[in-house]
Order: structure tokens, then C-alpha cells, then sequence
């Protein structure tokens, strides 16, 4: 309980400061979204937005000089690439689907299996990953951003430091920072149900809300609060997806096991399907863990097709379908023996699922919609 | 020794698994007077399978026990064997207990059976002595006595009551919570003289563990969570130095120390069922010593079931309970203190502060 209140008192403490933050950086939080959260240790600045901003862009911090975060994290495509699993250096393949940035901010944990608690912590990984963007160390962005004159400058702006004062903790703050700016909310559902305007979603939509929350049983991890929806509960959970790839015996568990530890997590469950499919297991080694991934977000999810932890399914139609069977693609399928307990068939007529598809097309936020 | 690369492959290898999956034995030198060697098996309990009609089972229930099964199948190093705690079949039907035994034929490794009261009071028994287990019967196993009783019977006169107008009605009443038609668990005088004759033979420093389907201990009558001659059968196990009770039938953790006698409770797969303190106005007998668990997320069902591994260490029970959804528990013998002990949980300090309010 000692260790609950401390983190409570220190949410607390970063919501506060988030929410001075927000009026001085003049970002006001946007509908339907709370707070921003921001690490006591790195306050957002101008300074290190515009840094971030660069360093996100610079294909440089890649083997080859060809992939930057934003080839896998394209804003044209909000966020995401569009592919089924990620394509580094290479055309190399991962085996899992880009997640959104937009609103990363507000996650507890990052990646699908939540191995990394911060934005800054995450952002180091996909650097060294062999089929990111295979760097062999962190070494060669250093070396860039301590001789680069455009760098110097911003470093010594964001940061009062230069040279080998500049080190991979600047580089992540400076990233996070940026990331922190993606947040997106004042969709027509948000303009709807928190800003008292009951035209803004179709009423196919408002059908497909009272889905959402009740029949659907969609809400219970997607949460939606009295002011504020971030449309995650933040926790792990055995959907189903995956559950053909998963190890299907001791020696089989073993082995993907032991790959993690040899190789370390973010390169394990990135290069074997298999190992992939432990989901949150292979960070915590908790039985109750196995092929349980974390609870995305749903806002923006009509641009960031296609869908779940591997990309499988391609269409929101698909998503809500494979729901409906019980997390199954097909009724036939069998059942996942490992499917958390929150995923049942859900009987949901062809007039409900055609609705529910419509509310989710109603969280894109505006500045998406217009594109 | 000279280590050739095969012999090294497999060490390693053994090595690597073990410390690869979350869940080890603590292997302790046990004392010299003690003839038990430190082993480790399993329980699975209370699966209520229920049939609908035809070939439809409750889904939920099927998934418990399957998920449990899948997850002690994942067990390494592997638990020398399982328990059944009992309540297999909601309504003792031969098609309910089939089923059951269907999906735990899926479990790797043998499997030693303890009789509900679901599974008794259709046919009293009938099936399962025939197909399943004897309803009393003892092994042993590295040095420990294992002693299993069907302690769900009850008195002679309301079992065979005339106003049963068939065998459902009378499995469908002993079904029921708070019923005031029920009746009190009870061993029985012919378990009794059974287990006073077994013990006889078995050493004094022998670590005993009885596994029973109903606590062998009084919490709440209400809700059977009894045994009516609880006391008599706890003075045939006084002269032990070890003995531990392992009870199903209460779908909750629960643990005590009466003497000599350790007690556990092990989770169902099915569902929970809340604290009788949390439910009656008036207090129950609770043991002091358990710290409740949280209350259950009704929409994950699996929230609050589960399923446990055991260590039994130099002849004492260390229960870890496998709890998805809320959070897994390890209830220790601690031999300082000469109880068990929730490893987290302990100090009064530490506690989750428990639901008062109703």
C-alpha cells in the first residue's frame, strides 16, 4: 500500500506539473483527454521539442542511412506505416505492428509487452534492434550529434550541454519530448460525449457507443471516464491474437525462454514468431502472463490499419468479428486455451458490428480527419 | 568429474529451464531426524463442470479448469503428481463427470482424487468409487503420509429422508448456500475408526498431509464451510509433529494453525466466492491469521480463481497460488513463528486493509 500511495503522490506530482506545463507551452490538454504526463525530470521546452522533432527525422541513426523512427512512425499515416508487422534496414521484417505515437504520452508502459516503462527509455531500443535500425551501439549517434553543427546548436539550447557533455540521455529526453507534443484528442466522439454537441457523431455511431459500452463488453479494457477517455486500461491481456503461434509445449516455452534471456527481450520477441507470441510472459515470466499483450489505445485506429499485436487482422470489420467469435477469426477456430477470462462469444448482430465499426471511425481526431 | 560436452549440454540445459520458468523448488537439507525428502506436486479444485443439455457444458467452468490444466502443464521441474480437491461436476451427473475427467486427461503426470459434495450426493458416490477413486485411502510419498477423506458426508437420516422424492432433489438441496434444509459435513464414525487405524502404523515424526474436500475446521455453517466433527478428527492427528489439512470447498485463501495442524485453503477454478466475514452480519471464525485476498473483477472470469503448486519442505506445506487477473499469493511455513505466513502480506503493517463495509 506504502508503494501504491508513492506513486499515486507521484502522478500526482507529474500531473501537476504537466498541467502548469500545458499553459506555459501553451498546449491546451485537448477534449476528452486528461492531463499530460511529464516526468519530473524532463519538463517539455520548445528547445527540446524542435530537437526531438529532428532527431525522430534523421535517417542517419540507421545502418544503412536509410530508416529513421519515422519510416515505421509516419505521421502522413498516423503514426503507424500501414504494414502488417514493421520493415527496418533492409526491407527486414519484425514481428509485430507498429503502434501508434499519437498519444503514447499518456501509456504506462511502451511496446506491445510494456518491456519499457518510459517514452525515453523506449526510444533508445529501436536504434540496436538487427531489424530496425541495426545500429551496432549506440556509438555512431553520438558521434553525429557531438560534431554536427545544426546538432550543437540544438543540444546546447535544449540542454546548456555540448561535445561528450552530450550523451544518450539527452538524445531520449529530447525524443520523449517530442513524442509528448502527439497528443490528440477532440474527436467527434470526444465533441460528443464530453463537449455536449449530440450531432457530432452519426446516429449509427451513438448506436455503435451503446455497443461499445454495454453488449460489445468493449469498454472494460478500452476505458472511457466521466472526463476523459484514453481507451486503454493499461494492462495485458490474452485476446487470442497470436495464440497459432504460440509455443505449444514445455520444451517449445523453454526455448523461447532461453532466447530472451541470450539475446535480451527487444531483440528476442522481434525476430521469432514464436518467442513473439509470449506477449507480456517474456518480460514478466508470470504464468498468467502468456500471450497477453497490452490494451492499445483506440483513438485514431480507422488510419492505423491493420490490427492487433502481429497485424493480423486488416480491417476494423475483421477486429470486431474476431471479437465476436470469442477471439477467434473464424468460429471453427478452437478456442485459445490460455484466453483471458474478459473474452467470450459476444453475439452481436450484423446491424451491431456495421455500428460499432462506425463509432470507432468516429475517434479519428480533427487534425487527422482533414487529411 | 571431467565434464564431456554432452554432459555439459545437458546441465546447462537443465539449468537454463529451470531458472527460465517462474516457478522453482527450493530445495533445503531437511533435518536428520526427519525422514521426508523436499518434493513438490500441484492441486487443481473445485471445477464445477455443469452440463446444460446434450454435449453443452458452462463454458466459463470448461475454460477454468483447461486454463489451469495449460498452466501446471508448464511446470518445471515437473510436480511428482496432482491433486483433484473435489466438486468436478456441478450436479453429480455421470455426463458432468466425464466431461471433467475428459479435460483433465489432458494434465501430464497422475493424479490422486478427493470427493465434493457435488460429486456425491446425486448417486452417493456410486461413479466416482467405480471410475474415479476410492473415497478414502492413504500413500505415502519421500517420507510423508498422505491421507485423503471424503469429509462431505453428513447424518444417515438426512441422506436417506424420505421427503427426497429423487436423488436430484436431494443433490440440488445439499447444492444450495444458506438453505436452512441443508445439513453439516461430517466425516463419519466409520472414516474415523478408518484413519485411527491408519495413522497406527505411521511414525510420529512421519509428516502427515490429509486432504479433504470441506475444511476440517469450523468457519461458517451457513455455507457448509464445516465439518461437524471437525474436533474428533483433529485429535487422531494431535500426536504428529507435522500435519497439514488441505481443503477446497471454500474457493478462496484461507489458512490457520490449530496446534500441530497447518491449515490451506486451495482456489477453484470456477469461481470465487466472497469472505463469509465480508457477507454475514454477525462474525464468522475466519482464522485470524489469513490476510483475504482482493475481491474479484466480476468481468474477467478468471479474476479470483486459480490453481496451486506446493512445496512440501522438510515436511511443511508452502502454498503458491497461480492467480490470473489478481495477482499470484505464496502462503509459507514460517518455522520461526511455527505457522504459515503470506510471504508478502505478513505484518499487520503490510495488509491489504480488508472490505468492511457491506
Amino acid at each position: 500500500m506504502r508503494t501504491k500511495a508513492r506513486v499515486f503522490k507521484q502522478t500526482l506530482w507529474a500531473a501537476v506539473i504537466a498541467a502548469t506545463l500545458v499553459t506555459y507551452a501553451a498546449f491546451a490538454a485537448p477534449l476528452g483527454l486528461p492531463p499530460l504526463p511529464v516526468p519530473a525530470d524532463n519538463p517539455i521546452t520548445p528547445e527540446k521539442v524542435k530537437l526531438g522533432d529532428k532527431l525522430f527525422h534523421d535517417k542517419r541513426f540507421s545502418s544503412t542511412g536509410e530508416v529513421s523512427c519515422a519510416n515505421c512512425h509516419d505521421k502522413e499515416k498516423g503514426f503507424t506505416d500501414g504494414l502488417q508487422v514493421s520493415e527496418g534496414i533492409n526491407k527486414l521484417k519484425g514481428t509485430r505492428n507498429a503502434p501508434t505515437v499519437i498519444n503514447a504520452a499518456y501509456l504506462h508502459t511502451q511496446f506491445w509487452d510494456g518491456r519499457e516503462p518510459t517514452l525515453e527509455a523506449q526510444s533508445a531500443g529501436p536504434f540496436i534492434n538487427p531489424v530496425e535500425m541495426a545500429l551496432p551501439n549506440h556509438e555512431p549517434i553520438l558521434k553525429i550529434v557531438r560534431t554536427d553543427p545544426e546538432y550543437l546548436d540544438l543540444f546546447k539550447k535544449a540542454f546548456a550541454k555540448t561535445g561528450n557533455g552530450i550523451t544518450m540521455k539527452e538524445v531520449e529526453q529530447a525524443i520523449a519530448s517530442f513524442e509528448r507534443t502527439l497528443v490528440s484528442g477532440n474527436s467527434p466522439f470526444d465533441r460528443y460525449f464530453y463537449g455536449g454537441d449530440k450531432t457530432a457523431m452519426s446516429p449509427a455511431a451513438v448506436r455503435g457507443l451503446d455497443v461499445f459500452i454495454n453488449q460489445g463488453r468493449c469498454v472494460s479494457c478500452h476505458v472511457i471516464e466521466q472526463t476523459q477517455a484514453l481507451f486503454t486500461d493499461n494492462r495485458f491481456h490474452m485476446i487470442g491474437s497470436g495464440a497459432k503461434q504460440m509455443p505449444k509445449n514445455l520444451d517449445d516455452l523453454a526455448a523461447a525462454v532461453e532466447d530472451v534471456k541470450k539475446r535480451g527481450t527487444d531483440i528476442a520477441v522481434l525476430s521469432n514468431e514464436k518467442t513473439s507470441s509470449l506477449g507480456r510472459y517474456a518480460v514478466t515470466r508470470d504464468l498468467t502472463d502468456i500471450g497477453a499483450f497490452k490494451t492499445p489505445t483506440l483513438r485514431n485506429i480507422a488510419l492505423t490499419a491493420p490490427y492487433l499485436h502481429d497485424g493480423s487482422l486488416k480491417t476494423l470489420e475483421e477486429v470486431i468479428q474476431f471479437y465476436n467469435n470469442g477471439g477467434r477469426e473464424k468460429e471453427t477456430d478452437p478456442v485459445p486455451e490460455l484466453l483471458s477470462g474478459g473474452i467470450r462469444p459476444l453475439n452481436l448482430s450484423k446491424e451491431q458490428e456495421a455500428d460499432l465499426v462506425e463509432f470507432l471511425k468516429a475517434l479519428t481526431s480533427a487534425e487527422f480527419a482533414q487529411k | 568429474m571431467k565434464m564431456n560436452r554432452r554432459t555439459f549440454l545437458k546441465t546447462t540445459g537443465a539449468a537454463a529451464m529451470a531458472s527460465a520458468l517462474p516457478i522453482s523448488l527450493v530445495r533445503m537439507a531437511f533435518g536428520e531426524k526427519s525422514p521426508a525428502k523436499d518434493f513438490s506436486f500441484a492441486y487443481i479444485s473445485d471445477a464445477h463442470i455443469q452440463q446444460i443439455e446434450g454435449s453443452k457444458f458452462v463454458r466459463n467452468w470448461d475454460m477454468g479448469l483447461t486454463r489451469a490444466i495449460q498452466e501446471a502443464n508448464l511446470l518445471t521441474p515437473r510436480p511428482d503428481f496432482f491433486f483433484f480437491g473435489g466438486d468436478l461436476a456441478q450436479l453429480g451427473k455421470r455426463e458432468e463427470l466425464d466431461h471433467g475427467l475428459e479435460i483433465l486427461s489432458k494434465l501430464r503426470g497422475k493424479i490422486y482424487y478427493v470427493m465434493g459434495e457435488h460429486d456425491y450426493y446425486l448417486d452417493l458416490g456410486k461413479y466416482w468409487e467405480s471410475n474415479i477413486s476410492p473415497l478414502w485411502y492413504s500413500f505415502d510419498h519421500k517420507g510423508v503420509h498422505f491421507v485423503v477423506l471424503t469429509s462431505i458426508l453428513t447424518y444417515d437420516t438426512w441422506t436417506h429422508h424420505t421427503k427426497w422424492t429423487t436423488p436430484m432433489d436431494r443433490m440440488l438441496a445439499m447444492a444450495r448456500l444458506d438453505n436452512p434444509e441443508g445439513s453439516p459435513f461430517l466425516v463419519g464414525e466409520k472414516q474415523r475408526a478408518w484413519l485411527k487405524r491408519d495413522l497406527e502404523k505411521v511414525d510420529k515424526s512421519t509428516p502427515i498431509v490429509l486432504c479433504s474436500h470441506s475444511p476440517i475446521q469450523k468457519i461458517y455453517k451457513g455455507w457448509n464451510f464445516w465439518t461437524d466433527d471437525a474436533e474428533s478428527v483433529q485429535t487422531l492427528l494431535k500426536p504428529f509433529n507435522k500435519v497439514t489439512v488441505i481443503y477446497g470447498h471454500v474457493h478462496q485463501i484461507q489458512y490457520n494453525q490449530v496446534g500441530n495442524i497447518s491449515f490451506h485453503a486451495v482456489m477453484a477454478t470456477a469461481w470465487p466466492w466472497p469472505y463469509p466475514k465480508s457477507y454475514v452480519q454477525d462474525p464468522s471464525h475466519l482464522p485470524n491469521l489469513t490476510v483475504p485476498m482482493n475481491r474479484a473483477d466480476p468481468f474477467f472470469e478468471r479474476d479470483a480463481t486459480g490453481w496451486q503448486f506446493i512445496n512440501l519442505r522438510t515436511g511443511n506445506v508452502d502454498m503458491h497460488y497461480q492467480l490470473p487477473d489478481n495477482g499470484n499469493r505464496s502462503v509459507v511455513f514460517n518455522r520461526k513463528a511455527g505457522r504459515p505466513q503470506d510471504a508478502k502480506y505478513q505484518g499487520v503493517g503490510s495488509r491489504v486493509p480488508p472490505q468492511t463495509h457491506y
